[in-house]
């Protein structure tokens, strides 16, 4: 990521569709160069917002600058910037050479410039050359998303926005083409502004996330920073399964939590703090021996156990309010307690994190 | 009992099978058949002769297919610029309004073709309404195109738009949006998404309304007699007269077997050409 001047910036932009708010006033900078990504459940408005920055459709409020300069009046077809559809949009009369080609014979390039272009990107997506007279429809889906990814490649948008073009895909191919999309990115230099609904997909790619709920971004930051510091309950929630406990203040370093009455030790407490929630992750949750010594504790009775593969996922209930606490460990750390047994669990207080409501 | 006898998809189908054979596939084979005898004659017993054929050329008969088939071409290009705007507006833009439109082009198929014809000859009358009234509110008549070439084509435009219209409907709402946007997207100006992207993808629509107004104009005979009056002849009011007027069945039969076959060598060359699975990707 580099800290030039920002090639992309939003100012307060919303976009109503009648009485409907889908963008609520989203102000963003997005650096040259950087790989953005944009995360949300589904409905959040993050296909609008990207919708807007490439001028298919027109901003109810607000400013988009590129380079400094308003293009909300600029239509789509004289914009700098690409979007790789949610669906793909690949032409379905045309071969994989001409969906490649496509953004260049638009441009009036000369054939065989176009097809030398378009082998290029093909040998760079690794997608073999004799597909260029193929029809595009007998693809598959990870070839198809490639020649998506070329076709907009050809283009040389200064921008390239992605709409979940990975989410049709199954787990293991989506992974790798994270891998590739995070290559390419760093082969071409461009700016990418990403959309996913997949936490995971957007920390493995991403310089910045900003995580969007209801057409408002909630939280831009560093993947680090989202994980180690979210800002809500929302945000906390979305980075996967988390153990969340509403408390109040006690005093600068106590929190108590509303349903056990048990009291436990934080940090700090947030600046102006007085009630809201306590997040531990699974994974810094410990059990059994090693919990005695530390400084949160909570007993219960161990009621499930699962393999997440590399993984193992206790379920432990409180035995004061019956909470369903998760705690994640290795398999070399296996906990060897059996069901319906007492067992306690514990936590660092620099482990847990406090987040208002 | 033979198997196929207690089929009953087989037993079924053997009234219409019968039917068809008796009122379709009969008359055909006799029409062919016809082409063949001496000319002026009632009976296919006689000994057969390619009379008829040289006929065709010596007797001129080759001017009224001219006729025909530049009308019928003059009628679809015709067509598809009046029809592709409205199939456009159909598709993409009327929304819940494009039944109403769709009611209006339908209804006036409930009215006979040779009424609706014959209002088209009040209306362009000398003295008629569009003539009158453009006398009485200007004072400046209409110019004359009744009973000439213009008034044909008119007349054939206005009876044969909805097989254009409809077809065309369907070939546009088969072209998804977001292919257009995505052409936007790259850089492509409304004439390139339409030549890129829209009109490609619309052909099967395109290409079937062409082809059926072109063959129901080729065979059309009301609206040159109706509305061309005398001005020309076309190839279907030839065969009209020969059977009819001059009473010479082989020369009908030979004019109707060189339609047919001209309309059949068509319609199977372009779809041989032009794949329409092809055109919209579906293989
Ligand atoms: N053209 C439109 N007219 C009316 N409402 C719309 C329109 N487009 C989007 N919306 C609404 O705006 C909200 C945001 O939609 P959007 O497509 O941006 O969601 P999203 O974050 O991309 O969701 P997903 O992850 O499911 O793709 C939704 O509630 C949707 O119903
Ligand atoms: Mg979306």
């Amino acid at each position: 990521m580099t800290d030039s001047q920002p090639i992309l910036q939003l100012k307060n932009i919303v976009k109503r569709f009648g009485e409907f708010t889908a963008v609520d006033g989203i102000d963003l900078d997005i650096s040259e160069g950087e790989f953005f990504t944009i995360v949300g459940p589904s409905g959040s408005g993050k296909t609008t917002i990207i919708r807007l920055l490439v001028g298919l459709d027109r901003p109810s409020a607000g400013e988009i600058l590129l380079n400094g300069a308003c293009i909300n009046d600029l239509p789509a077809n004289r914009r700098p910037t690409c979007m790789v559809f949610q669906s793909l949009a690949l032409f379905p009369h045309k071969t994989v050479g001409g969906n490649i080609e496509f953004p260049l014979k638009i441009a009036g390039a000369p054939a065989q410039r176009r097809r030398e272009r378009a082998v290029e990107l093909m040998e760079l997506l690794r997608l073999p050359v004799d597909y260029y007279d193929k029809h595009v429809l007998q693809c598959s889906g990870g070839e198809q998303q490639r020649i998506a990814l070329a076709r907009a490649l050809a283009f040389d948008p200064a921008i390239l926005f992605f709409d979940e073009p990975l989410s049709a895909l199954d787990y293991r191919l989506r992974k790798t083409l994270e891998k590739e999309l995070k290559d390419i990115h760093r082969e071409t230099g461009k700016t990418f502004v990403y959309i996913t609904h997949s936490l995971e997909e957007a920390m493995v790619m991403s310089d910045r996330i900003g995580i969007m709920r209801d057409g408002r971004m909630v939280q831009v930051g560093t993947p680090h920073a989202i994980y180690n510091r979210p800002r809500d309950k929302f945000v906390a929630q979305f980075m996967g399964e988390v153990n969340t406990l509403q408390v109040s203040k006690i005093d600068e370093r106590h929190v108590r939590a509303r349903s056990s009455g048990d009291q436990f030790e934080v940090a700090a407490a947030l600046d102006g703090f007085e009630q809201g929630f306590l997040i531990i992750r699974p994974e810094v949750v410990k059990i059994g021996s090693s919990a005695e010594t530390l400084a949160n504790r909570v007993s219960g009775t161990l009621f499930n156990d699962y393999s997440l593969g590399s993984r193992l996922q206790y379920q432990v209930r409180s035995s004061n309010d019956g909470y369903h606490w998760l705690v994640e460990k290795l398999q070399d750390e296996a906990y060897e307690g059996a069901l319906d047994e007492e067992v306690v669990i514990g936590w660092r207080p620099e482990d847990s994190i406090l987040v208002a409501e | 009992m033979r198997s196929w006898l207690r089929q009953p998809g087989l037993i079924s189908a053997l009234p219409v099978a019968a039917f068809l054979l008796v009122g379709f596939a009969g008359p055909l084979l006799m029409v062919i058949g016809f082409s063949f005898m001496p000319p002026r004659t009632f009976s296919l017993a006689q000994a057969p002769t390619l009379a008829n054929f040289t006929s065709v050329v010596t007797d001129s008969y080759y001017v009224s297919f001219f006729w025909s088939v530049s009308l019928a071409a003059i009628t679809v290009l015709l067509l598809l610029l009046v029809s592709y705007p409205i199939a456009y507006g159909m598709a993409k833009l009327f929304g819940k309004w494009a039944n109403l439109v769709t009611v209006l082009v339908v209804i006036p198929l409930l009215v006979s073709e040779n009424i609706r014809l014959f209002g088209w000859v009040l209306f362009l009358l000398k003295n008629g309404i569009l003539d009158g009234s453009l006398k009485a509110l200007f004072g400046l008549g209409a110019p004359q195109i009744l009973y000439s070439v213009p008034a044909i084509v008119l007349g054939l435009v206005y009876v044969y738009l909805p097989f254009m219209l409809f077809p065309l409907v369907i070939g546009l709402s088969l072209v998804p949006d977001v292919l257009k946007e995505a052409a936007a997207d790259m850089g492509a100006s409304r004439l390139q998404i339409f030549r890129e992207v829209e009109l490609p993808l619309a052909m099967p629509g395109v290409l079937i309304g062409s082809m059926l107004t072109f063959i129901l104009a080729l065979g059309s005979l009301a609206e040159s007699k109706i509305l061309g009056g005398q001005a020309i002849v076309m190839i279907a009011d030839d065969i009209e007269s020969a059977f009819t007027f001059a009473q010479n069945w082989p020369k009908g039969s030979v004019l109707s077997v060189l339609l047919i076959a001209f309309s059949g060598a068509l319609v199977f060359f372009l779809f041989r050409r032009v794949d329409l699975d092809r055109i919209i990707g579906r293989r």
